[in-house]
């Protein structure tokens, strides 16, 4: 199972070679000039409302918002690319924040086995889910909504409230910071790296995009279609996980509803979206995720700033999303024409 | 119909456990109590199942439900004279969120995953902003009666029921029918032969709508004014859908089976309520179910018929 081994990428079809037009028709880059664009209006408005828009406080909000779900949206990318999908990480996510603080129950001595038993419990969690679709050949909408309602069941049951204690030496995770960088903004940013690196500089990665471009052809051409989805399915796990540390060391414990509270699992599949990768797998990346996890927390920064309704920010980013998938759509029928 | 069959012995099955636990079950009026509190459920996935089939999701039935619901009471807010009114507004703007991510979905081409999922935000929002984060108001006498009532001893909500149940029937069985499932089993090979794909999916997600106005009435009467009437019935119904052997992706799968997959589902709650298990591993029971219930239909098919993952996102 040589599935690390560096190899470069063969450019996919349809993929920009050189040229400034060309690079800017891609999603990826279309994301981030909408950053940049959201930026500039957001400095603007707040400008006129006579307040600063590039506050300390406010960078270090938005990598600060946008860390956890960034996460998350990196996982949920691996196994939307290839071609899956993943609806138990908000469950899962709170189940990692109570596994993390019961066990490391106010000691430093525990923080080492409390997140390797995160991650297993998360790499487990990750592992049923890629053989429930696999194996049994049920489809992941329903694969991964019925372990959500068994992680669910089992948190709901145990739990009422918030449970156990991470120590502070833990918490630093969740809100110290080096510069104007978040230690939280950092593990984000080096998930992705690693995710990039997987997806665009080895045979794994390239499997990846083979399998959701399109399966049966990649299984004839030899690659173990199977194993491919699991393994995206125990990355995409394992990110939650490590979602779940990250929001314990900022509560200080677990708790039982801190994924679903947040609404990771809907909202890691619209940032994955917004960033451009197609829904149907084979096509987009992590770079276009992290720009529209920085949209979302951008827009989200700003309607703060300007005390905009919450309820107003729900119906505002359910049409940026529709709008934005709406205008890759029409790009890529141009393209084909 | 082959493909009913498991779900209607899995349906039996879970029906004979209710009577073994509560002999009432077996009394007509048991029986129309079950029948009663299904209807919102059956219904729903009545209408999500013509969004399936050919070969879309439907994410924002939902919160359409609680934004009904809320609605009427605000609306009616005690009065008799304005139920008529207002019902015939919840039918409409059913019916014109179906419209709208019908042609989001079809016309701009964005997946209904995704579609749905922004009509789900934007419908939370909108309801939550006008109200002010509580429901207000309240619903008149004449409202309920749809959801509480009945005529003589049969309540309107099993009436309704038969009606939609008789309706959904009847409309796959007529040329739109024929057209959805051919738009859902290969939307190239049905848009070349002349099928107007376009249309067929925006008047299936128009049903969807519909059916979750007419679900959001008969709960609204049944349960009352909440800010969660409609949480998690999407999922529910998406789920019913697929344990009647509906195959996500489209293109197979009869509506009898959709339905038999809701009430399914409501005898497993009930089921579950009666032998005392407690309301947070019902959750773990049910997932356990959906799954095993799910493969269970996949095995059971010959290969060369088990649907191609990632057909679902076929459209998209």
């Amino acid at each position: 199972m040589n599935l690390l081994v560096r190899v470069r990428r063969p450019a996919r079809r349809g993929e920009p070679h050189g040229g400034l037009a060309a690079r800017l028709r891609e999603p990826t880059q279309v994301v981030f000039l909408a950053l940049l664009g959201l930026v500039a209006v957001g400095w603007a408005l707040v400008a006129l409302n006579g307040e600063q828009f590039f506050t300390m406080e406010s960078v270090v909000g938005i990598q600060q918002r946008s860390a956890a779900l960034g996460i998350v949206a990196v996982g949920q990318t691996l196994a939307i690319l290839a071609g899956s999908l993943d609806l138990s990480v908000a469950y899962l996510i709170s189940l990692a924040s109570l596994v993390a603080a019961e066990i490391m129950a106010g000691q430093d001595g525990n923080i080492v086995p409390a997140v390797a038993a995160v991650l297993a419990v998360s790499a487990l969690v990750g592992l049923v889910n890629g053989l429930i679709i696999t194996r049994l050949q049920v489809h992941a909408f329903i694969a991964t909504l019925g372990v959500a309602l068994i992680i669910k069941g089992i948190v709901d049951h145990l739990y009422d409230g918030p449970a156990g204690k991470v120590p502070e030496s833990f918490q630093l995770l969740g809100y110290s910071r080096i510069g104007p960088v978040p230690v939280s903004a950092m593990l984000w940013a080096g998930v992705a790296v690693v995710a990039w690196f997987l997806l665009s500089r080895t045979r794994l990665g390239y499997r990846i995009y083979a399998v959701g471009g399109n399966e049966e052809v990649a299984r004839l051409s030899g690659i173990r279609t199977g194993r491919v989805i699991v393994v995206t399915h125990v990355l995409c796990s394992v990110c939650a996980g490590i979602a779940g540390l990250l929001l314990a060391g900022r509560l200080g414990a677990g708790a039982p509803t801190v994924g679903t509270d947040g609404g990771y699992d809907l909202e890691s599949v619209a940032a994955v979206v917004l960033g451009g990768t197609a829904l149907a797998g084979g096509k987009g990346g992590v770079a276009g995720t992290v720009g529209g996890v920085l949209l979302l927390a951008v827009l989200d920064t700003i309607f703060n700033q300007l005390e905009v309704n919450s309820f107003v920010k729900d119906v505002v980013r359910g049409v940026v999303i529709v709008i934005a998938v709406a205008v890759y759509a029409r790009r890529g029928t141009r393209r084909s024409q | 119909m082959k493909r009913a069959l498991p779900i209607l012995a899995v349906l039996v099955v879970l029906l004979a456990a209710i009577a073994v636990a509560n002999p009432l079950f077996l009394e007509p009026a048991g029986f129309l109590a079950f029948l009663k509190r299904a209807a919102p459920l059956v219904i729903l996935a009545a209408g999500q199942y013509f969004v399936i089939v050919s070969g879309e999701f439907d994410l924002s039935v939902g919160s359409l439900v609680t934004a009904e619901v809320v609605i009427a009471a605000r609306l009616i807010d005690g009065d008799e004279s304005a139920t008529w009114p207002v019902l015939a507004l919840l039918i409409v703007v059913g019916l014109f969120v179906g419209l709208v991510n019908g042609v989001v979905t079809t016309k701009l081409r964005v997946p209904s995953f995704i579609v749905t999922l922004g009509m789900l935000l934007v419908l939370r929002g909108a309801v939550f902003l006008w109200t002010g984060g509580a429901p207000r108001g309240a619903l008149s006498e004449g409202f309920r009666v749809f959801g509480r009532g009945g005529l003589g001893p049969m309540p309107w909500s099993v009436l309704i029921l038969l009606a939609v149940g008789a309706a959904a029937i009847w409309l796959m069985r007529a040329d739109f029918g024929r057209t959805l499932i051919a738009t859902g089993d290969n939307e190239r090979a049905a848009a070349l032969s002349g099928v107007r794909v376009g249309r067929a999916k925006i008047f299936a997600f128009m049903l969807s709508g519909l059916a979750a106005a007419v679900a959001a009435i008969l709960l609204g009467g049944f349960a009352g004014v909440s800010a969660q009437a409609g949480q998690g019935l999407e999922f529910s119904a998406i789920t019913a859908v697929v344990l009647g052997g509906v195959v996500v992706g489209g293109g197979r799968g009869s509506v009898p089976a959709a339905m038999a997959g809701a009430f399914t589902l409501e005898a497993l709650f009930t089921l579950l309520n009666l032998y005392g298990i407690s309301g947070a591993l019902e959750f773990t029971v049910q997932g356990v179910i959906i799954i095993a219930a799910v493969a269970a239909g996949a095995i059971r098919l010959p290969r060369k018929f088990t649907p191609r993952r990632g057909d679902a996102h076929a459209a998209s």
